[in-house]
């Protein structure tokens, strides 16, 4: 044996082996790199776009140009002069009117009192620099070439700013107080709805898990409903309940549903569910041998609830309060809908955009709304990976035991709860169904005559179909084998882990930044991909994107639970990876590929923030009809297409589990002994 | 021995380091394993014996250092460009595969009919005992039934080399001691060369040709079964395998004994000076019982070394079925205690009993001596 002081020195640079890659692990890599080009584009690219158009300002440069005037002659005898020294003298152009936006256009004639289109006096024009570009009519000059015109088409020319990167549009955001209250707003609303939300499902997930009340399956089903509808439909139903025309007005005392109350009521509605599920796993795992330990201390009940059904269930419960956070923070359809004058950032960068096309605006609100938004998912995933962590300890789970007052009490409050969520949907299922509220309570079906009104009629809702059945097909395709890349190759860490950070980085991201950023990057005229702007391709590849990182993680749960031998055992076995991966991988993760493309195709039905920017006439959308009926003012055929989202959802969840129940029996039965 | 080391060599490694970052994890390892020949390899964990395996697979390379199979160099290649069939711990069976299919899976596409491969996958079901298996799911199964699936499945394609990392670990004992017998059947009569990775001491005693003892990223010893529970060259081997007695002595009779208490006990030729602290290892089994001469009815056992023997005092006894496990003290010896293991016979004959006073003969031969240093490396 030789010596093993000698270790460090041995391995030099030169002597070591350099592995020969596999075809597979080139097929691996190769396909890998592709999906996060496609990350890439659909993700990084766009929101740096975003970013720089935050960051970006236009202003006009007057020192850029200088201007000689002919007498009546036309002999220019007078020196010439920049724009910057006429208005300096007589103060043309306010100093604040400068800033303008990367459209901006100034026109020339401005700077000169006297100018009349009748007059023989010519005008000599001749930029100072390279950037100085101005347009006559559409067509655009640069450049320090002189120019002369007459007053008829001197009256055409403008001057283009020069674009620069600064502060100075947030400078702007933070002065205009219209603007910076919907910080306040946003923050106030998601927090209120957070405590709320989180105190509600908190109860009822109790209820599920802890006592032995009757009809758990069935107030389980009814909790998870408000996942199927669009967030701004329970904004529908509050109007019917409680607006202008509302039979329940008066039990809100004077105020108007429209505002704080509306948004937080309906924010309660959406969120519950995701609060509940998370709530209840963190119940259903917490250790009965605790609850046993502290009986045989003689623990009162109330001393237990806190010091043992509360630490449990912390991280439930903190991860829970940030997801629901999160989610009403970055909520737009619901204060569209009940907002009334109460400013919500969502809303905000809604208004930027669609509203006064001041699209540097719109990314500046984005970049405020990031915020929040970043800092609820960092917390949230530290807070996942802690849960975790408690989940891999042995436990026994705990049964509850039958305790008729507890159990009765505990059936109340979730019929309470579940007559809220019947009772929202059931009253835009009725808005839909009558004439004329309320005015002809009689029942028909004229609201469902989509193509009579504003929104995109009956096409909205095929595109819809569609755009679900292709975010499904697709998204489940680039999920699962970009989550089998990052879990299986073999090497290539740096890659790998880049991979995984593209991944979990859309959760982070606002659907309504997202959409934003979408228009800068795909709209640009320069962008080779510029021609999927307006079609279908556009929202797939956004709602895949905006929906990646839940259906990522799904896919790496299940494939982490796989033996991390069969690859090496493949090879050995001289057998490529993607027979493996069609052989063994697929089939065994089949359930986790169909609640994939399930909770794609839900979302993909429901999302209105992000493609609400990108949809084009031809790509309308039943959640966008939604929101723009009720913008119109046809409300029951908005309540009516929003329950038609339900329906159909509904019917997907129902084939989702008729399916699985068949593909389970078919090729998962080496799950029973 | 003879006969082995005209074979030719299979699998030669040569200086193969592996770091982990700053870690090593094997240290200049070279090794040869000749055709048709079974080897384990030994250790604790942690000591690189399965970083060496997956090295050979080319699941792990190695950071330096070269492998050679069947005379080529397989250093870089990737574990499909190898010849290698694997068993692992946890089987790895296809779960939704069936039997048949999970055997069948390597030989399907590659060229071979498929009355062939249903010929072959019989055949190895029938090899491996379990004909009547081909329809049932990997958890259908029992733990030994899956391995003995997962082992026709390494050898369908009559790989040239086998490999096993901890294949019986996770079965219970009785069903893995059943299986040492069948794996070990099996390779002998596939005449396939074999690498087990194991660090059942026991395991690896019953089934090697040879075993390779590692410790710390470094082979301590190459050996048959018998040579390196005899002879071990280390103390870390003499004390990982089997029992041992181990004093704390000095080194006397100009490397041919030690001196320990006050007595001179001569030992195997070892290359310390004399006074030098040293170990000397005794294993329980060779301790060679002569009674109590006074007491003894029958004639006393011919004392074949009458310097190597000591005054004891039995302090406890234990019986452990087919032999007693003995402690005895010597004030000659110091403090610490012996071990010894005597038959049930010769307990009977000399009416050892706890308290009693007896002659023990350590026979030279048996006694190793090493440095006094924990790690034999220095």
């Amino acid at each position: 044996m030789s010596s093993t002081d000698a270790l460090g020195p041995n391995v030099s640079a030169d002597s070591r082996i350099k592995p020969k890659l596999g075809s597979d692990d080139w097929i691996m890599r190769g396909y890998m790199i592709v999906l996060a080009v496609y990350l890439v584009v659909a993700l990084a690219l766009p929101l740096y776009a975003m970013l720089s158009k935050a960051f970006e300002t236009s202003r006009f440069d007057l020192a850029q140009f200088e201007v000689q005037v002919s007498d009546e002659s036309g002999a220019f005898n007078q020196p010439a002069a920049t724009l910057k020294q006429l208005n300096d003298k007589s103060n043309f152009v306010a100093e604040g009117d400068l800033a303008t936006s990367s459209d901006g256009r100034l026109a020339l004639t401005n700077f000169f009192p006297d100018f009349s289109f009748r007059s023989p006096v010519k005008y000599r024009l001749r930029g100072l620099d390279d950037n100085a570009v101005y347009l006559v009519g559409s067509e655009r000059f640069a450049g320090t070439k002189p120019a002369e015109f007459d007053s008829n088409t001197f009256r055409k020319v403008v001057i283009r700013p020069i674009q620069s990167h600064g502060l100075a549009n947030f400078a702007t955001y933070f002065s205009t107080p219209a603007l910076f209250q919907s910080i306040q707003n946003s923050v106030f609303i998601a927090l209120v709805s957070t405590v709320i939300t989180v105190t509600l499902a908190f109860g009822f997930a109790y209820a599920l898990c802890r006592s032995c009340m009757p009809f758990k399956g069935v107030f389980r089903i009814i909790a998870m409903a408000p996942i199927l509808v669009p967030s701004l439909l329970p904004g529908i139903a509050l109007v019917y309940l409680f607006g202008n025309q509302g039979f329940l007005k008066q039990f809100l005392m004077g105020e108007s549903i429209y505002g704080p109350i509306g948004i937080v009521v309906g924010s309660v509605f959406f969120t519950f569910p995701h609060a509940m599920i998370i709530i209840l796993i963190a119940l259903s795992i917490s250790d009965a041998r605790l609850y046993e330990a502290a009986v045989s201390l003689r623990a009162s009940k109330w001393r237990t609830f806190w010091t043992v059904t509360i630490p449990g269930a912390r991280y439930g419960l903190i991860s829970a309060a940030f997801v629901v956070f999160n989610l009403v923070i970055t909520d737009f359809g619901l204060p569209k809908v009940i907002g009334g004058q109460y400013n919500m950032l969502a809303v905000d960068i809604y208004k930027q955009v669609i509203g006064q096309q001041n699209f540097q605006m719109g990314a500046v609100v984005s970049v405020v709304l990031l915020i929040p938004a970043l800092i609820a998912y960092v917390v949230d995933r530290l807070v996942q990976r802690k849960q975790v962590a408690l989940l891999s300890a042995r436990s026994v789970v705990y049964q509850p035991k039958p305790s008729r007052r507890f159990d009765l009490s505990c059936l109340a409050y979730c019929a309470l709860v579940a007559l809220f969520i019947i009772s929202i949907l059931g009253i835009c299922q009725y808005a839909a169904l009558v004439k004329f509220w309320p005015y002809d309570l009689s029942l028909g079906l004229s609201n469902y005559d989509f193509d009579r009104m504003d929104g995109g009629g009956w096409a909205a809702y095929r595109n819809s179909i569609m755009l679900g059945l292709m975010t499904a097909v697709i998204g489940t395709v680039i999920v699962f084998t970009g989550a089998y890349m990052v879990e299986k190759t073999k090497g290539f860490t740096r890659g790998r882990a880049s991979f995984q950070f593209l991944a979990m980085l859309p959760m982070a991201i606002p659907g309504m930044v997202l959409g934003l950023a979408y228009i800068f990057f795909f709209n640009n005229p320069a962008n080779p991909l510029n021609f999927i702007y307006g079609t279908m391709a556009i929202l797939v590849i956004c709602t895949v994107t905006h929906f990646y990182t839940v259906s990522h993680l799904t896919a790496v749960t299940a494939l982490k639970q796989i033996d991390g031998e069969f690859e090496p055992v493949a090879a050995s076995l001289k057998q490529p990876f993607y027979r493996l991966f069609s052989r063994v991988t697929v089939p065994v993760c089949l359930p986790a590929i169909l609640d994939i493309m399930i909770y794609l195709f839900v979302n993909a039905m429901t999302t209105v923030s992000a493609v609400v920017f990108l949809y084009s006439s031809k790509t309308t959308l039943a959640s966008v009809a939604v929101l723009n009926m009720d913008d119109a003012g046809d409300i029951a055929p908005a309540a009516a297409m929003g329950m038609m989202i339900f329906y159909t959802n509904v019917a997907a969840r129902l084939v989702h589990a008729v399916v699985s129940r068949y593909v389970l029996g078919k090729t998962q039965g080496w799950r029973q002994r | 021995m003879g006969q082995a080391s005209t074979a030719e060599t299979y699998l030669k490694i040569e200086n193969v380091w592996k770091a982990f970052g700053d870690f090593y994890a094997l240290k200049d390892i070279s090794l040869e394993v000749r055709r048709s020949e079974f080897v384990c390899f030994l250790g604790p964990s942690g000591c690189g014996k399965t970083t060496l395996l997956r090295a050979i697979a080319g699941l792990d390379i190695q950071t330096t250092g070269s492998v050679f199979q069947d005379g080529q160099d397989i250093s870089a290649l990737p574990p499909s460009e190898r010849d290698f069939g694997i068993v692992f711990q946890s089987y790895a069976l296809f779960p939704n595969l069936t039997v048949e299919k999970n055997i069948a899976f390597g030989l399907e596409n590659s060229g071979i009919a498929r009355p062939d491969i249903e010929k072959r996958v019989a055949e190895l079901l029938e090899l491996v005992g379990l004909p009547e298996q081909a329809k049932k799911y990997p958890a259908q199964l029992s733990g030994g039934q899956q391995q003995r699936i997962a082992l026709a499945r390494a050898i369908a394609m009559s790989p040239g080399l086998l490999l096993l990392d901890e294949p019986l670990s996770a079965l219970d004992a009785k069903v893995r001691v059943h299986l040492r017998h069948e794996v070990k059947d099996l390779q002998r009569k596939l005449g396939v060369t074999t690498i087990m990775v194991t660090h059942d001491q026991e395991e690896a005693l019953a089934m090697a040709d040879r075993i390779v003892v590692m410790n710390h990223g470094v082979i301590e010893q190459v050996g048959s079964p018998t040579d390196v529970y005899r002879e071990p060259v280390s103390l870390f081997v003499a004390d990982f395998i089997g029992e041992t007695n181990q004093l704390d002595c000095e080194a006397g009779m100009k490397g041919k004994g030690i001196r320990v208490g006050k007595q001179t006990l001569a030992s195997a030729p070892h290359t310390h000076t004399d006074g030098q602290q040293v170990i000397a290892v005794i294993r329980p089994e060779d301790i060679i019982p002569h009674g109590d001469g006074a007491r003894s009815t029958g004639a006393p056992e011919e004392i074949s070394e009458p310097g190597n023997t000591v005054e004891t005092t039995v302090d406890e006894m234990e019986f452990l079925g087919s032999f007693w496990r003995t402690r005895l003290s010597s004030p000659d010896l110091g403090t610490g205690q012996i071990v010894a293991d005597f038959s049930v016979n010769a307990v009977r004959r000399m009416e050892i009993q706890v308290g009693g006073r007896m002659r023990i003969e350590i026979p030279s031969q048996r006694l190793k001596v090493f440095a006094a240093t924990a790690e034999p490396e220095k």
